[in-house]
């Protein structure tokens, strides 16, 4: 079982890093989950952005939830946010896609153009 | 939705927009009583009479980027076609609460799904409120209260790597000592 034990020694590791992190939020994730995000399978999405960026230990990535973005029908919806980049819309994200899209856009810093939505329109 | 956990994550998104500061997710799978309750209570801004009367209604929302909501109505459909029953109480200024009852075995009760996952997407997400999640099944029970796990973090984000999948290995065996 998971103590909070080990929770405190984790905590003791992070503590150095996190006035560091606070501002240092270059990237920022999100996702739609909304009714429509959520019944298309925006949960594990989410999920599994959240796993490939603490596996990663990419302590600049914010990850965030949003509401309903507009085109339901493309969901579930992601978009990143580089700064000093245009926003990237990817739709149609499943788990497999997600875990792409943080691999090689966020860290090898190249567009998934073919999730995008432009290619999806 | 496939899912009634896919359900409480929806509608808890309506007390996170509410501005709830605290808000507390029961689950409590009753076999013997043949019942699943989910309760989701709240101390967001409330809903006036006028408007809790008509929040059932899909072309009711608090949008305005387009008129129609289906999070409550289609809990509220899910709970009701397997012969439960589903309830909003609210007050203005005060707070909701929601709650739907499932008939345990009826063939058209969709599967809890996975609960873990939604208390992970809402604690990390959300890490502002305050969070009370208890999960029963029977006499058995896991209780998380985000309050306790920030107190031991001391201004560490859920975020954080290590803390995410701590975090996240904690709500799955917290869940899976349940069955």
């Amino acid at each position: 079982m998971k103590s909070l034990a080990e929770l405190e020694a984790i905590r003791n590791r992070a503590k150095g890093n996190v006035t560091l992190r606070k501002d240092d939020h270059a990237v920022r994730v999100v996702v739609g989950m909304a009714t429509c995000g959520i019944a298309a399978g925006a949960r594990p999405v989410l999920a599994a952005i959240m796993d490939e960026v603490a596996k990663r230990n990419l302590e600049h990535v914010a990850v965030t939830q949003t509401g309903c973005i507009g085109v339901c029908r493309l969901e579930p919806i992601v978009e990143v946010m580089v700064p000093g980049e245009e926003k990237v819309t990817y739709v149609k994200v499943d788990e497999k896609k997600a875990a792409e899209i943080v691999s090689e856009h966020i860290v090898n810093g190249r567009i998934v153009t073919k999730y995008t939505i432009g290619a999806a329109e | 939705m496939r899912e009634i956990s896919l359900h409480i994550l929806d509608i808890v998104q309506n007390s996170v927009v509410a501005g709830a500061t605290r808000i507390e997710v029961f689950v409590d799978e009753d076999i013997a009583a043949d019942r699943l309750t989910v309760e989701i209570n709240d101390d967001g801004c409330g809903m006036s009479k006028d408007f809790l009367a008509k929040v059932i209604d899909p072309f009711t929302t608090k949008r305005t980027t387009r008129k129609v909501g289906l999070g409550i109505p289609l809990f509220k459909n899910a709970a009701e076609s397997t012969g439960g029953s589903f309830e909003i109480q609210s007050e203005l200024g005060k707070g909701t609460c929601v709650r739907a009852v499932f008939g345990y075995s009826h063939i058209d009760r969709q599967p809890l799904g996975d609960m873990a996952d939604t208390m992970l997407g809402l604690f990390t997400s959300y890490e502002q409120i305050d969070f009370v999640y208890r999960h029963k099944v029977n006499d058995k029970e896991f209780e998380v209260v985000t309050a306790d796990l920030k107190a031991v973090l001391e201004g560490v984000s859920f975020t954080a790597p290590e803390v995410y999948l701590w975090l996240s290995e904690f709500l799955k065996e917290g869940e899976s000592e349940l069955n």
